[in-house]
């Protein structure tokens, strides 16, 4: 489990690693809001690449940054997304909220053609 | 042989003990993984599988016991190409399932749950049953099918 950041134009960029699971995403979220608050982002970008696994306690930590990055009001996207989390993500209706890309780069021209 | 239901004689089981402490999570996905391995699942039903299992566990751990250490049994079995996977606790229990199986319903917003881990559950098995009892626990049964024939033994 671990969390890779950096900043591209603004934006914070974050590559999740390991397994999504309840214990980890406790972990996550405090290094991620970390994160948030040291840099004056105006986006969050997660990666989701080294992903293996993901249960619903994935679903709250993405909603979860989805409301700091909005009261913030930055914008949000996801990117490199198995069909596995696809399916969670659709199933939860995260989908209609935050918009998925097929790689970070496009995720961040995304946001910073928003 | 152990009997799961009356009439029923299972193949193989196992039962799990452990206390209710999140790193034990992955422990219970991959050992009933591990224990299903036999009859060859896609990774696609596997994947189901782990998620379902890991969904209940989680519940057990952070609704079940929500104010301390208790202790969470999981018991599976195997049928032919069918499992169950019972996962129960002692803890204190759901006032109304019906309502906690809505999507979205979480009796924890504090804790950031997305309240989507009964309709995972639902959705990634063949059949859920979710018995509880005000502070008495709750009992969470898990049934899967799957589709590739095991080897003849």
């Amino acid at each position: 489990m671990s969390v890779e950041t950096k900043l591209e134009r603004g934006i914070v960029v974050i590559a999740l690693k390991g397994e999504l699971d309840h214990h980890a995403v406790e972990q996550m979220r405090d290094r991620i809001e970390q994160q948030l608050a040291e840099h004056g982002y105006r986006g969050l970008v997660m990666s989701f690449r080294n992903i293996d696994f993901m249960d619903s306690s994935g679903l709250g930590l993405i909603l979860g940054r989805y409301r700091s990055v909005s009261e913030h009001g930055g914008k949000m996207a996801l990117c490199e997304v198995n069909p596995t989390l696809k399916r969670l993500f659709e199933m939860s209706g995260l989908l209609k909220v935050i918009p998925v890309y097929d790689s970070e780069e496009a995720a961040v021209a995304a946001i910073l053609g928003a | 042989m152990e009997r799961v239901a009356e009439g029923v004689r299972v193949d193989n089981y196992l039962r799990l003990v452990f206390p209710s402490r999140s790193e034990n999570e992955s422990l219970a996905r991959v050992a009933v993984a591990s224990f299903v391995a036999p009859l060859d699942p896609t990774m696609e039903e596997l994947t189901e599988l782990k998620t379902a299992v890991s969904e209940a566990v989680t519940n057990a751990i952070i609704h079940g016991y929500p104010d301390e250490i208790g202790e969470v049994v999981v018991a599976c079995a195997l049928h032919g190409n069918r499992v169950q996977v019972v996962v129960e606790d002692r803890g204190v229990g759901i006032p109304d399932v019906d309502l906690a199986k809505q999507p979205m319903y979480t009796s924890r917003p504090e804790l950031e749950r997305s309240g989507m881990g009964m309709t995972i559950m639902e959705t990634f098995v063949d059949k859920l049953e979710v018995e509880s009892k005000p502070g008495e626990g709750t009992r969470v049964t898990l049934i899967k099918t799957f589709r590739t024939a095991p080897d003849v033994m």
